[in-house]
């Protein structure tokens, strides 16, 4: 069982685990690949423990059943599945700012932390307009051959090759 | 166990093999998914890619049979072009995304647990109060493509339209690895 301590494996492993992954899921739960979702469900349960009415009013939030679902434990699960897996091969370290940005930018962590908060509002905002995200969209979507998830994975990698090249440079 | 209850165990043990697949990818780093951003480290790409093969491929084989959902997204290109473009500032801004992030909190990453995960929950907050007037407005259509997927439209074994496409994926991979990427 080495092959779990080691830090790396191929993308290409990777890529063929996740893709009968998301295989097996739509077998067993009919249900592929996804994670934007859930963060606007627990935002909605969140924003309901303070203010009922106006969630309960909100027209998006109504076609939604905002309850611990499927999709919830999913992200949950990511959590503790990369945990052990850095633990298995002492890949875990806690880290503030991350190395590139630390070296490159800044190594300020409150200006880490403001800029991955405005990163995570066009994220949260994003996934909703366009529907999905890169689970979502990028593997789920795609492999079901749909247009619309096709040209929503090549706008993310636009928009964020972009915005990379702002910070970092050519 | 009631059946909500197994779908809910389902869910977390999907996750668990999914988070465990991306740390092991090294996809629940700023440094690779940043990196990918800024065409110098391929990963992040050749893991979607062969995903994509290996699931299109997978569903062709049991879409036939009635085993496995084709679930496509409702909208059109033109709101997938605006949300897309947003996410992948958001993307790059913050350098993970909301599968990601998650794998980088279990990962250890504090500015993925602080800043990301309260950036996103309001994102979508925002998203929320938005959607109101955003559909009001008109801007919320759907085109032809609204859930459309190319598998409810193959006459016949989807095998040959995704065989020829997933050897066109992955010559493009082939093409990356000799091209040194």
């Amino acid at each position: 069982m080495d092959f779990l301590m080691l830090e790396r494996w191929s993308p290409y492993v990777v890529g063929i685990l996740i893709g009968l992954l998301n295989v097996g899921s739509l077998l067993v739960s009919k249900k592929p690949l996804g994670a934007s979702t859930s963060f606007m469900k627990l935002g909605g349960i969140i924003y309901r423990s303070f203010d009922k009415e106006k969630v309960q009013n909100n027209e998006y939030y109504q076609k939604n059943e905002l309850k611990l679902d499927w999709g919830m434990m999913l992200v949950l699960g990511i959590i503790i599945g990369a945990f052990v897996s850095a633990m298995l091969s002492g890949d875990f370290s806690l880290t503030a700012v991350p190395e590139m940005w630390a070296s490159e930018v800044s190594g300020s962590f409150m200006l880490r932390f403001a800029s991955a908060v405005v990163g995570g509002i066009f994220l949260g905002v994003g996934a909703r307009w366009a529907g999905g995200c890169t689970s979502g969209h990028g593997i789920s979507g795609t492999s079901f051959l749909s247009v619309i998830s096709w040209v929503a994975g090549i706008a993310f990698f636009i928009g964020g090759i972009a915005v990379a090249f702002l910070i970092y440079g050519m | 166990m009631t059946k909500n209850n197994r779908t809910l165990m389902q869910g977390l043990i999907i996750g668990i093999l999914f988070g465990f697949f991306l740390q092991k990818g090294g996809v629940t780093k700023y440094d690779v998914i940043v990196g990918q951003l800024r065409l110098i480290d391929f990963t992040v790409i050749k893991i979607i890619l062969t995903a994509i093969v290996v699931s299109m491929l997978g569903i062709s084989y049991f879409y036939p049979k009635d085993m496995v959902p084709v679930k496509t997204k409702a909208g059109s290109i033109k709101n997938a072009t605006i949300g897309g473009l947003l996410f992948g500032v958001g993307f790059g801004l913050l350098g993970y995304c909301p599968g990601t992030i998650a794998g980088a909190i279990g990962n250890g990453y504090i500015d993925a647990v602080t800043g990301g995960l309260i950036g996103i929950v309001l994102g979508t907050m925002i998203y929320a109060m938005m959607y109101g007037k955003l559909k009001e407005k008109g801007v919320l259509t759907q085109d032809k493509y609204s859930e459309y997927s190319l598998f409810h439209h193959i006459k016949g074994s989807p095998f040959k339209v995704t065989i020829p496409f997933g050897a066109l994926i992955m010559a493009v991979l082939l093409f990356m690895e000799i091209g040194g990427l």
